[in-house]
């Protein structure tokens, strides 16, 4: 065998070696990516689906009404604490912080803004996720694992319409209710840290906070709030109803729940504050 | 020749590799009382749940009352789905409602009938499955096991369906009461004409509520007749089963090992 054929023959196994290595690469980030948008793909028409179906009729308003409790009423202690005390830190830390730059006046602008813009609509949300989300995805996938799904199919009634559409509506409507509360109660755990702890005026508190507060900053928080309890119900019933089979499956959903609404509030978060305050 | 409810014909399922239904062919004739026998795992109550369009098969076909249904869905699908009734292996309450709207709900929901109306044929069908009233406002969860069967065996016939499948009725009920359930779902076959489908491993059970008689085995089934020809079927694989013998043409792990 002469030497030239030789160098051609290992010549092409390298090639060769470089194009399987080359298409592993290719595989390795391809799988993911077409995970990704499988995912993406199911959860959108999911998505499409529980709309449409909370507008279509039959409607079940008994359903509705106890997911008001449930998502609103039993909400209430959570989103009243955490904005409770977030009011009262926010007073705290720009105290600490603003009497360097001699700027102590400003804290009643920063605790009301923050709160009614950022940390009232996020934190309900997360909260939220956590309580809400987990406890949706748990009970929807224990009805997938104990057939309770499909024994609704069978009794000739819609999931989507009986289960999801009225957490989704309850979550949506019921979420900016939450947060606006939260606000009232934020800005009044200010209000006790600067007045009762810090000695400001009780009276110029109020009337600064007033004077700096938009009806914008209010509004964009409520908007945020109704998409935040969309993105938690969703992500609650899509995982819930898609969990896999068993104890370990309904674990899996409740936690792929909360991770991914409190992701998606983080992101969504961002969007939305650029496109009302850019 | 008999009208056919049900004719499902060379139907396949597989999860993943795992062929379950492989060439599946059956016949159900109106107002008749199929039983469905065969080794834990072969997939009967899979065929149930093909049928029910619960699951999508991936070949064959399944008529209903003559029309195609295989794969079908939406609103063609809830128009089949009314004439179903299904009483599920393990049960399948509704566990966040009480028992009577449990039996209640394809009257409420799927009926559109008043909730005083429901809850007194609820009433009603829970007596005929031996359930007390007192027992209508409890929630399932306060129920033992056999107890919730009978429950979703109310909510299964509450809807006078057509075509009722029932997946293991009697398993976990004690003798008397497993009689009971047979003879009710005699009664539903005979005094409502209703068409049944049921899986079960209890022979006194397959005696007592079958017409016909079908045997599953490694995805089809192998023997198929009369319940009177049940005894002297020739066939090595029903003697088995029906006997309940560990050895035979049917082989089980443990039976396989010693051999
Ligand atoms: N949703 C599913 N995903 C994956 N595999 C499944 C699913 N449902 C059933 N199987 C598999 O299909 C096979 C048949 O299941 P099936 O529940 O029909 O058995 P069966 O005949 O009803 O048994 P048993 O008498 O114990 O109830 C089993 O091996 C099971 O693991
Ligand atoms: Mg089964």
């Amino acid at each position: 065998m002469s030497e030239s054929s030789a160098s051609g023959i290992i010549q092409h196994f390298g090639t060769k070696r470089l194009l399987v290595n080359f298409m592993n690469f290719l595989a390795s980030v391809g799988a993911p990516v077409l995970r990704f948008m499988n995912a993406t793909g199911k959860l959108t028409y999911f998505a499409a689906q529980s709309v449409i179906n909370c507008f279509l009729p039959p409607y079940y308003f008994r359903s509705v009404i106890r997911q008001f409790g449930d998502i609103g009423y039993y909400s209430l202690p959570v989103v009243g604490m955490t904005a409770l005390f977030t009011g009262m830190v926010l007073a705290l830390q720009s105290y600490t912080g603003f009497t360097r730059f001699n700027a102590e006046g400003a804290i009643a602008s920063v605790v009301v803004l923050s709160i009614t813009r950022e940390l009232s609509p996020v934190l309900a949300g997360l909260m939220v996720a956590g309580r809400v989300g987990a406890s949706i995805a748990a009970e929807i996938g224990t009805m997938r694992v104990t057939e309770q799904l499909d024994a609704l199919t069978t009794l000739s009634v819609n999931p989507h319409k009986y289960l999801i559409a009225p957490r989704i509506i309850a979550g949506t409507l019921m979420l900016p209710l939450l947060v606006l509360l939260g606000d009232i109660i934020g800005v009044f755990g200010g209000y006790l840290v600067s007045v009762h702890m810090l000695g400001f005026n009780p009276h110029s508190f109020l009337s600064q906070s007033w004077d700096v507060l938009e009806s914008m900053d209010v509004i964009s928080g409520l908007v945020k709030a109704a998409v935040f309890g969309f993105i938690v119900t969703l992500m609650g019933c899509y995982n819930g109803y898609s969990s896999g089979r068993g104890a370990q499956g309904v674990g899996a959903a409740t936690t792929y729940a909360v991770v991914s609404s409190s992701i998606l509030i983080l992101i969504f978060n961002y969007i939305l504050t650029q496109v009302f305050f850019s | 020749m008999t009208d056919l409810k049900i004719k499902m014909k060379d139907v396949h399922k597989a999860f993943g590799p795992k062929r379950v239904l492989n060439g599946f062919n059956l016949d159900v004739p109106k107002g008749q009382s199929v039983v469905i026998i065969g080794g834990s795992g072969t997939g009967k109550s899979v065929t149930l749940k093909c049928i029910l369009g619960l699951m999508d098969v991936d070949k064959g076909s399944i008529l209903i009352d003559g029309k195609e249904t295989a794969n079908i869905h939406g609103t063609e699908r809830s128009k089949i789905m009314r004439k179903f009734g299904m009483l599920f292996q393990g049960g399948a309450l509704f566990d966040s409602l009480p028992v009577w709207e449990n039996v209640a709900f394809g009257l409420i929901h799927g009926q559109r009938m008043g909730r005083e109306e429901a809850r007194e044929i609820a009433i009603q069908k829970l007596a005929s499955v031996g359930l007390a009233s007192q027992v209508a406002d409890l929630l399932p969860a306060e129920l033992s096991g056999g107890m919730q069967k009978r429950v979703s065996l109310a909510r299964a016939i509450a809807v006078n369906p057509e075509i009722i499948f029932f997946d293991e009725p009697t398993t976990g009920l004690d003798p008397i009461m497993a009689d009971v359930i047979n003879d009710l779902i005699v009664k539903c076959v005979k005094d409502l004409g209703a068409t049944a489908v049921s899986i079960t491993h209890d022979m006194a059970s397959v005696r007592k509520i079958a017409d016909k008689v079908a045997m599953l085995h490694e995805g089809r089934i192998i023997w198929y007749g009369d319940k009177s020809e049940l005894d002297n079927s020739g066939n090595p694989f029903v003697d088995q089963f029906i006997h309940g013998r560990a050895h035979g043409p049917i082989m089980t792990i443990g039976a396989a090992q010693a051999a």
